[in-house]
């Protein structure tokens, strides 16, 4: 037998090259990556409070885009949050594809979105509605099955644009963002699709239950001013501000990028996804570290390579102490290599998370600036690491090369690396 | 409550949950189907509606009364008159 560790990089080398060649994203503070980048670098958060069912006033990240821009009223009546949210960011990415879609083959499309979880906002919804009603099940929307199914996002997706490959999401907790991506580029590598809409969405904040179940583990973020709850690496860190958004990203192989004359935003270089098989909750940074080592690996990269480790980090007491053990024992001698992370700004936008925390790095590939980790007041020494950006971003002679981590309950982990195109 | 009172309220209805539609020239005696964008899922809404907004019921096997705006009309009238409206 093969051994499989020399199989993974002969696979790795061997496939079609998969580049990204258009994205589209609403965070809670930007609509458009042009935004959502200058937000990052002048050090802007946007985090809104909002009156959480049963639960009062918490801060949340909360998206402003214009739903109706790509949907009918009726469609956003009938679908999901989490439906518009993909409908709107898939149509923002094909814009920025530059795909002449009237020509495109639908049938050769794919469409590939990491979510947290699905269903939980209608089912609430409904809960709340019958109430009213005695509880009276005659009273339950029979939109709910549609509404509920875990391929709702992706579908809504596929019937606002009229793509007829496949379609279906991908449940990988708090790590769902690099697992669309990563799902996307494994299918074309396969040639089951010729493009790829893929990424990660979260309607997270319209649900009470995670709000609750956070609070009640102890890990929901809070600060009398709203920006400055989510606040990964500080030593008064509370826990996790929930946010909405998404990120979806047009994928192609190289081949046919380079045939139609695409831009060409970056290349996937490498990835991996494993698990920790310890704890539910709780993070384990020897499967986190040997993830990113064989994400690494499978890049063909060491670890100098790297010149941005976009963070998990959501803010939690042990969550980020236990990310740091990894990427201290990764990024050793590493004196180039810049840590930072988004949720300070945004929050944590659970199925989008990485999607959108790895689209506010790209423009470093072109502009050389990292945007920092905001909200520290105090580093907690337990987070202490030689490359972090804290508060002010920083200007490098290059990056080349992005590592975007991504972890989740349950154990699930993923580092996904991206390259500038053209470099070596 | 007259018949136009019922054709209003379902037009409200509809205007709710088809709200892209143009509803100031349907015609009451065309079917709702053959000058509207609604499928089976907006009949169930209408369905759905009278029975929370009115306490109307409407069996399965009276949905094909609800066709047109008179048929409504005709329909729907005896049920509010039944409620006291």
């Amino acid at each position: 037998m093969a051994d499989g560790r020399l199989m993974e990089g002969r696979q790795m080398s061997s496939k079609p090259r998969i580049v990204i060649t258009g994205l589209g994203l609403t965070a809670p503070n930007g609509n458009s990556l042009a935004e959502f980048r200058a937000n990052l670098l002048a050090g802007k958060a946007r985090i809104a409070v909002i009156d959480v069912r049963h639960m009062g006033k918490h801060p949340a990240g909360v998206c402003d885009f214009d739903a109706t821009k790509w949907q009918k009223r009726k469609e956003i009546r009938n679908g999901t949050r989490v439906g518009s949210i993909s409908i709107f960011c898939a149509r923002e990415a094909l814009g920025d594809s530059g795909l002449d879609w009237d020509k495109v083959d639908k049938s050769r499309v794919g469409v590939y979105l990491g979510i947290t979880e699905h269903g939980n906002v209608e089912t609430e919804n409904e809960i709340h509605n019958i109430s009213q009603f005695g509880n009276d099940t005659k009273y339950w929307t029979h939109h709910h099955n549609p509404r509920t199914v875990a391929n709702n996002p992706a579908g809504e997706v596929t019937m606002n644009m009229g793509i007829t490959g496949p379609h279906y999401t991908i449940g990988a907790a708090c790590a769902a963002g690099n697992a669309g991506l990563i799902q996307a580029a494994q299918m074309l590598q396969l040639g089951e699709v010729d493009i790829a809409f893929a990424g990660g969405v979260s309607e997270s904040i319209h649900t009470f239950g995670i709000f609750a179940g956070f609070k009640n583990q102890g890990a929901l973020g809070a600060h009398e001013d709203p920006t400055k709850a989510s606040r990964p690496f500080d030593k008064n860190r509370n826990g996790i501000v929930i946010s909405e958004g998404g990120a979806i990203y047009v994928l192609e192989r190289l081949d046919d990028a380079l045939a139609r004359g695409a831009r060409i935003i970056a290349e996937i270089a490498g990835w991996c996804i494993n698990s920790d098989a310890t704890d539910a909750v709780l993070p384990n940074p020897e499967r986190q570290t040997e993830c990113v080592r064989m994400a690494l690996r499978r890049a063909g990269m060491k670890p100098q390579d790297i010149q941005i480790v976009s963070t998990h980090a959501t803010a939690t007491a042990l969550g980020d102490i236990q990310e740091c053990t990894a990427l201290r024992t990764v990024f050793t001698d590493c004196p180039d290599t810049k840590i930072n992370n988004t949720k300070s700004f945004i929050g944590h936008c659970m199925g989008a998370a990485g999607a959108l925390e790895l689209a506010g790095n790209l423009p470093s590939f072109e502009d050389n600036w990292v945007h920092p980790t905001i909200n520290i007041e105090e580093l907690d020494p337990e987070c202490a690491m030689p490359g972090l950006v804290i508060n002010q971003p920083v200007k490098v002679a290059k990056v080349d090369a992005i590592l975007n981590n991504s972890f989740g309950m349950l154990g699930i982990n993923s580092a996904l690396i991206v390259k500038k195109y053209g470099v070596a | 409550m007259t018949k136009d009172d019922i054709k209003q309220v379902v037009l409200d209805i509809i205007a709710d949950i088809a709200p892209d539609e143009d509803l100031t020239a349907v015609k009451p005696e065309v079917r709702l189907r053959d000058q509207l964008s609604l499928d089976s899922m907006d009949f169930l809404d209408i369905v759905m509606e009278l029975r929370k907004k009115h306490g109307i019921e409407v069996p399965e096997a009276d949905y094909v009364q609800l066709a047109s705006l008179d048929s409504c009309a005709n329909y729907l009238l005896p049920k509010f008159e039944a409620k006291g409206k």
